[in-house]
């Protein structure tokens, strides 16, 4: 394999690797503001425990989001240098904004949030979390502000042959942003509902395994208080149904905000990479079907032999177009007018290197756009339905004892993990050949492009990408397995993972007056230096 | 000389400067975890004075890597492709040391935590080097061609002045450190980090000054070998200070030996952001490797808001955990079984 070749698998692994961690920050930190809002409010102590658990999760796995994003902010530079040396002067701002206007403020306010339970006012340190959890959407918008403008270049002029920033409003308000963003925001918080919903479930089934909650003659649930197992008491029924219930509808409002602006996001596209909504279908010919299952060598990058078994007719155009007969261009016609815009061969420029003159692939490799823009939605639904039959099946206040729906559950939790990183594939994957895409719109502007060929670093051997692919892919495989035992370990404690009050003291309904500022820490003062100890 | 470009290398000077100053000082304590703490509960005292901040300290990091980007795309370019190796050895130091931090007590078992240790000190201690190997070569230069790509394969990038670079940071890091801790605990490891720090001060900050040195040889000039005397100054004071008892001049001297060492040696090779060994003609410039005025402009706009902003928020957020950590503040570990009847125990973990 050449430089290349590794550099894009390297991008592509720790790219998905790092949004796996990404959108169950997002969406988690959200669940847990609003839940510590309502602790706040109300004093209600299952609240509190709430928050105390899911917090402690959202922590676990914040760290690995931040440890594999540095890699994101280096890596540009390190293996794709001839791309940023093009696209610097407008790429490169919304990622310095994001860390200057995200990052910080993140960081800084949920070390304040994890270490200031008692330093802080009650209301100041709910404050903080609500700010990190504001940084994080920001975040969100900046760095897709800039993968939006790689699908969708806009706001510059060609000069010297580089896009140089001539309207940052242009770039930072990019239709192709403004519904990306709230896309991926929905997406993140899908994860959450799943989160959430799997593992209360599991608790709520190891309570009537325990013997603790009983289904009564009417069919509600009996919750009962185990004595004997620390954190195990009514107000723990409490937290997990609620904390159910909350991950379902969760799940449910996040699918149908991913459903309408993905639609949006859908549309857009179909005018801005044709291509991409094309291979997407694995459309050869121009058409108004979508298609439900097509076979074929999707892997040959050529229609000649891919059949649509099923298909839905006007489908295809309701999604490009609104309407149920505008003809949407295939594969086979897209391709005469790409290679008409863009030439059929790479230049021979030496920033090709050895891949000067090679004839340009412009249909993106099919077998990954039309699966991956399938599993996405896919994924995305059966986890929507799922929650709304979990709803149904837990309205007497508790779970049925089956262990395989509990496994189920728990195993639902990686669905919006999957039509997350679908997504994400899909839409890298279909802007190939492109790394920067070219924008159609306007004129002039579509000569603002960049074929991924011509983006690797130029000076970096591929023996030093290969090292660093290894490298960093072995590493993410082993924080991934103790990420997800410590996840295990700390589910399976219960609220008690989270909260070492509930095993010290006797559990009383009183443990919302956790002390604030000045107020009787166990230990006198001495609590007061640290509120929580690494 | 153009204006923008100027300021934006006087900015990314000032941000570099700023990630040495904070997380100076959290490396060092990373790299003191095995060599400075005596047992598990100083260990936890060190890791308990960085807690709430080092993850903030980082993110100047990411600042001056993505200002870098937005502001000289071409130094941001050469740079870390030519560095391509030590950068990854620098990403794989900082990701064990942060998972670390989070993980270290999540398990009651002293293999865990030894394991976590070991990554926070060698983590520490990689960066730190890595980071100073980068800068200093960022001011002495790197086999750049035309295009500003590497030459000469992998490790053509090596010199001398990456390892002094390297121990400049890793030493001075030690030593803030030490005057950190000074301030930031009490009982036996507040005095003890006092007593080291008078005793290595002068081996701690002497790669540091070397590498100044040689930037002054290099392409110094009249006013950045004077500031370079006042860093030496400082660090004069410094000793003094801690001899003295007085912990927090001390560690502010520290700072200032910093500020203007820092200063002298960016000063120093400007206009030039990364000169190159091949050719002086491939040198990359303050005004050949910037962006456009236009994306300088709102840069500035944005910064002249959100820096001082971010430096009022974390200034806060070192008042609000201003108290002095000690032994005795630090609770027992957390160990809790899980939440399953006693009958169905299968492990214990």
């Amino acid at each position: 394999m050449e430089a290349l070749e590794i550099a894009r698998w390297q991008f592509g692994i720790t790219t998905v690797y790092h949004f796996m961690m990404v959108p169950l920050t997002i969406g988690l930190g959200l669940v847990v503001a609003v839940m510590q809002t309502i602790w706040h409010r109300t004093g209600n102590p299952a609240y509190l425990r709430m928050t105390k658990f899911w917090g402690k999760l959202f922590l676990i796995n914040f760290i690995m989001g931040v440890a594999t994003g540095i890699v994101q902010e280096f890596q540009f530079g390190m293996a794709w240098s001839e791309y940023s040396r093009f696209v610097g002067d407008v790429f490169g701002a919304p990622l310095a904004l994001e860390a200057l206007l995200a990052f910080f403020v993140e960081s800084t306010f949920l070390g304040l949030w994890i270490f200031g339970w008692k330093q802080l006012k009650q209301g100041v340190h709910l404050a903080c979390l609500w700010i990190a959890v504001i940084g994080s959407f920001f975040s969100a918008y900046f760095i897709i502000v800039a993968n939006s403008w790689m699908q969708h270049p806009v706001g510059v002029e060609m000069i010297d042959g580089r896009p140089v920033m001539t309207d940052a409003w242009a770039v930072f308000t990019n239709n192709t942003a403004l519904v990306a963003v709230p896309h991926t925001l929905f997406g993140a918080l899908a994860v959450a509902g799943g989160f959430l919903l799997g593992i209360a479930w599991y608790h709520l089934w190891r309570r009537r395994r325990d013997g603790i909650d009983t289904v009564g003659a009417d069919g509600k649930v009996i919750p009962g208080d185990a004595a004997d197992i620390p954190g195990r008491d009514l107000t723990d029924h409490t937290v997990w149904i609620r904390s159910l219930r909350i991950g379902a509808v969760v799940a449910m409002i996040s699918f149908a905000g991913t459903a309408l602006t993905g639609d949006l996001q859908g549309k857009l596209m179909f005018e801005q990479q044709p291509m991409k909504m094309a291979a997407a279908e694995a459309a050869c010919h121009d058409g108004t079907g979508f298609s439900v299952l097509s076979v074929g060598n999707l892997g040959a990058r050529n229609c000649d032999d891919i059949v649509a078994l099923i298909e839905v007719p006007g489908i295809l155009s309701y999604l490009a177009k609104g309407d149920f007969t505008t003809e949407v261009k295939g594969v086979n016609s897209l391709l005469d007018q790409y290679k008409a815009d863009y030439g059929t061969h790479l230049p021979n420029d030496p920033l090709y290197g050895e891949r000067a003159g090679q004839e340009i692939e412009y249909v993106p490799v099919m077998e990954v756009t039309y699966w991956g823009f399938r599993m996405m939605i896919g994924f995305g639904g059966v986890a929507a339905l799922a929650a709304l039959l979990a709803l149904w099946v837990t309205r007497s206040g508790t779970v049925p004892e089956s262990r395989w729906l509990m496994r189920l559950a728990v195993f639902g939790i990686l669905a919006p993990f999957g039509a997350n990183a679908a997504g994400w594939i899909f839409t890298e994957m279909g802007r190939q050949p492109f790394v920067v895409a070219p924008n159609p719109d306007l004129n002039g502007i579509d000569q603002v492009f960049m074929f991924t060929a011509a983006a690797v670093s130029p000076g970096v051997s591929a023996g030093e990408i290969l090292t660093s692919l290894i490298v960093l892919t072995a590493i993410y495989a082993v924080l991934l397995v103790v990420e997800v035992k410590l996840l295990v370990k700390y589910v399976r404690g219960g609220v008690v993972s989270a909260m070492p009050e509930l095993v010290h003291a006797p559990v009383d309904e009183n443990e919302d007056a956790t002390p604030g500022p000045g107020g009787p820490g166990k230990a006198g003062t001495v609590d007061d230096v640290l509120a929580f100890a690494y | 000389m153009e204006l923008l470009p100027t300021i934006w290398f006087i900015a990314i000077a000032v941000l570099w400067t700023g990630y040495l100053f904070l997380e100076g000082f959290d490396l060092g304590v990373g790299m003191l975890m095995k060599i400075f703490a005596r047992n598990n509960t100083e260990r936890r005292v060190l890791l308990n004075t960085i807690g709430p901040v080092w993850d903030g300290n980082e993110v100047w990091l990411l600042t001056a890597a993505g200002a870098t980007f937005a502001a000289f795309p071409f130094w941001y370019a050469s740079l870390f492709s030519a560095l391509y190796l030590p950068l990854l050895m620098v990403l794989v130091a900082l990701i064990f040391r942060a998972v670390a931090f989070e993980y270290r007590g999540k398990v009651d078992t002293d293999r865990w935590r030894n394991t976590w240790d070991w990554a926070i000190a060698v983590g520490s201690f990689v960066a730190a080097f890595g980071v100073g190997a980068a800068l200093a070569l960022t001011t002495t230069g790197l086999p750049l061609d035309a295009n500003g790509d590497r030459n000469g394969g992998p490790f053509s990038w090596f010199s001398g002045y990456a390892l002094l670079g390297g121990f400049a940071v890793a030493g001075f890091a030690l030593l803030h450190a030490l005057a950190f801790l000074a301030l930031k605990t009490d009982g036996d490891v507040r005095h003890r980090a006092r007593r080291w720090f008078v005793r290595l001060l002068p081996v701690l900050l002497l790669p540091l000054a070397g590498w100044a040195v040689s930037v002054q040889l290099l392409s110094g000039e009249a006013w950045t070998v004077a500031v370079l005397v006042v860093a030496v100054v400082a660090a004069g004071a410094a000793w003094f200070q801690a001899r003295s008892g007085n912990e927090g001049r001390a560690f502010l001297a520290v700072g200032l030996f910093l500020l203007c060492g820092s200063a002298s040696i960016f000063g120093a090779v400007f206009p030039v952001v990364l000169p190159s060994t091949i050719d002086p003609a491939f040198n990359l410039t303050v005004s050949n490797a910037s962006s456009s005025d236009y994306t300088l402009g709102l840069m500035s706009i944005v910064a002249c808001v959100g820096l001082p902003l971010v430096i009022a928020y974390q200034a806060w957020t070192y008042w609000v955990f201003r108290r002095r950590v000690s032994a005795k503040h630090i609770p027992e570990a957390h160990s809790f079984l899980p939440a399953i009847a006693a009958k169905a125990f299968t492990r214990n973990d």
